[in-house]
């Protein structure tokens, strides 16, 4: 069965009905469990009747995530290679209803990037781009892929959803991870992606199996938050991990959780998501799979970032930039969302050991896999 | 303690130590001289191997301790291999605990690739330590590959479950004609102990000390339990029985 026949037995209405529903005995029955939990639990543990449970839960999820995990915090970058883009997402700074200067990196640009990177120490990346098939497409990954493989032990990507071919073309040059977020599960997926390629939601929530069907190591979802009701938007995220890796088993997954951030000539969030509601987000998710690695970027405050590593994160972006040749030029104006934190990888790094944490530079060699 | 003798080298502990899920480098290396283990374990992939100055590997070069390089992250006996030369080169050792677990979220290793593994790496020269489920027929199989030890689960790694394989682990130890190192699920200095006791040979230990508040004492802790359990072994425990034997209901008529 694919994931669209068990997406469509669920009605968005429905579901976040129950949610609300959940009170505290469904919220303390899913906390004294162990092991993985159920559907259900995922409801009570994204409840607002969880909310009173927040530090149990952040205890519970310190301590899962440490015995899984240790003490550590995987360190990675974002490179954005370009910012065209066809789609016209409401919230994003790339839609292409907004005037700003286009780019793609040239391969010389971009070893300039990886140089003022590598200087930084980090041996993670994460490649970036808008949809742009023309200017960035399968041949123009292949190319970037080549060029900074010998630099780096761990490569992953955000960019259009492509081919299961093209995934397989990729993995062959390096590439280990795609991150592809729905951005939000419910029907108001139509009015934030009116044209281009992502307007298409199916294709897209397909996405992920074509990249499990390719072999890829591991696959990132997530929602964006502040498009719509952000527990139901989790709850659906769950579904999806679910069947995926039991699908795909040799495949590892993560998540993020994106909040919607300013940028030029965006929308505001449709929804508030608060800091609380994303430490319960962090927790729940956890607490429902003790294995699954959870991401944070430097969307986030200084503060939130500064106390989420110990509830439950396992990898942490620092000093990114989200224009592309930003590392080496300040273009400022260009920038896919503004950096909330903007402390530089040093910083970031003593910030986790002083919390008692090793940061990762290095957890993958570029030879598995391939 | 009685030495153990591994591929003909000889060591005083029976503690081996992973390094993975250390607060820092610092840290590891004072847990791994409290253990007083003389053979850790380094996961390649951790490692910068162009760089001689490598932070994590510079925190293990303590006296008396050797480097076990592991292959963490491979799916497969082809990157294992892989995995192996890279160690050999960068670590210069030809030890190399094998392990190779395609499903990511339990770690659980993958017999099929292991095996094809294990006899392309003892051709080529290795001391292979791999890490297996507790099945006592594939313990012999690799027995008969030339392995130097085997390493059996206690139970799945990280999950601190202690030995819930140990019915199966009973008969490894008993069928065995090499060392049998329990490996994974440890979570406390009682656990390793009841391995040694059982008769293993050593027992691997890494999230029970790296996870503790404080690693360095709990790694001194496991290092006394070991030679506790060691010693218990050497010994030789006293039955148990569940109740007195006070009568016999069945036989005291062959007394009348």
């Amino acid at each position: 069965m694919s994931f669209k026949e068990i997406y469509t037995k669920y009605d968005w209405d429905e579901i976040k009905t129950e949610i609300y529903m959940k009170d505290g005995s469904h919220v303390e029955a899913a906390l004294s469990k162990t092991g993985a939990r159920s559907m259900e639990d995922l409801m009570a543990l994204l409840s607002p009747a969880a909310a009173p449970f927040l530090e149990q839960m952040a205890n519970l999820s310190h301590e899962l995530t440490q015995k899984r995990f240790g003490k550590t915090l995987q360190m990675y970058i974002p490179l954005y290679l370009s910012n065209k883009c066809s789609n016209n997402c409401l919230y994003c700074g790339f839609r292409n209803k907004n005037r700003i200067k286009r780019i793609t990196l040239t391969m010389d640009q971009i070893i300039e990037e990886v140089k003022v990177i590598k200087s930084y120490g980090f041996d993670h990346i994460l490649l970036v781009t808008g949809e742009s098939r023309e200017s960035a497409g399968v041949e123009y990954f292949e190319e970037v892929l080549r060029l900074i493989r010998p630099y780096f032990s761990n490569i992953s990507m955000e960019v259009q959803p492509m081919e299961q071919e093209d995934y397989e073309r990729l993995i062959k040059l390096g590439l280990n991870t795609v991150l592809v977020y729905q951005e939000t599960y419910g029907k108001k997926y139509h009015e934030f992606h009116p044209v281009g390629m992502k307007s298409d939601f199916f294709y897209r929530l397909d996405t992920p199996d074509r990249i499990g069907s390719a072999g890829i190591h591991k696959i990132g979802l997530g929602a964006l938050l502040g498009l719509d009701d952000w527990r139901t938007d989790s709850w659906f995220t769950g579904l999806h991990l679910n069947y995926l890796k039991k699908r795909y088993w040799r495949t590892r997954f993560s998540v993020s959780f994106p909040r919607l951030r300013p940028a030029t000539g965006v929308i505001e969030p449709k929804v508030v998501v608060t800091d609380r509601d994303l430490a319960q987000m962090i927790c729940a998710y956890r607490i429902f799979d003790e294995n699954l690695e959870l991401s944070i970027s430097t969307r986030e405050s200084v503060r939130f970032r500064d106390n989420a590593i110990k509830i439950g994160i396992t990898s942490i972006s620092a000093g990114s930039k989200t224009e592309p040749g930003g590392y080496t030029a300040d273009t400022g104006e260009l920038e896919q969302f503004e950096i909330n934190d903007s402390r530089t990888p040093e910083e970031i790094a003593c910030m986790i050991s002083s919390k008692g944490y090793e940061p990762v530079w290095k957890d993958w060699d570029i030879h598995y896999g391939i | 303690m009685d030495e153990l003798i591994l591929a003909g080298k000889g060591f005083r502990s029976r503690l081996f130590v992973g390094t993975g899920k250390f607060s820092s480098n610092e840290v590891m290396g004072k847990a791994v001289s409290a253990s007083g283990s003389e053979l850790v374990t380094v996961a390649l992939k951790r490692v910068d191997i162009n760089d001689k100055e490598d932070d994590m590997v510079s925190h293990l070069m303590l006296p008396g301790v050797n480097l076990l390089p592991n292959t963490s992250g491979v799916r497969t006996a082809k990157e294992a291999l892989f995995a192996a030369e890279l160690a050999r080169e960068a670590l210069e050792t030809n030890w190399i605990k094998l392990e190779i677990h395609p499903d990511p979220r339990y770690l659980l290793p993958d017999h099929r690739e292991t095996l094809k593994a294990a006899e392309e790496l003892v051709k080529k020269g290795f001391i292979v330590l791999p890490y297996i489920n507790a099945d006592p027929v594939f313990c012999k199989q690799l027995e008969e590959t030339g392995v130097a030890a085997v390493m059996p689960l206690g139970s799945p790694i990280g999950s601190n479950s202690g030995l819930k394989t140990r019915t199966m682990l009973e008969i490894i130890i008993e069928e065995s004609n090499i060392p049998v190192v329990v490996d994974a699920g440890i979570g406390a200095p009682s656990q390793a102990a009841e391995a040694m006791e059982m008769g293993a040979d050593a027992v691997l230990v890494n999230t029970a000390i790296a996870v503790a508040n404080d690693p360095v004492r709990m790694a001194e802790a496991f290092g006394l339990a070991v030679e506790a359990g060691r010693m218990a072994f050497m010994a030789k425990l006293g039955k148990k029985s569940a109740h007195a034997v006070a009568s016999s209901p069945l036989t005291s008529f062959l007394d009348d």
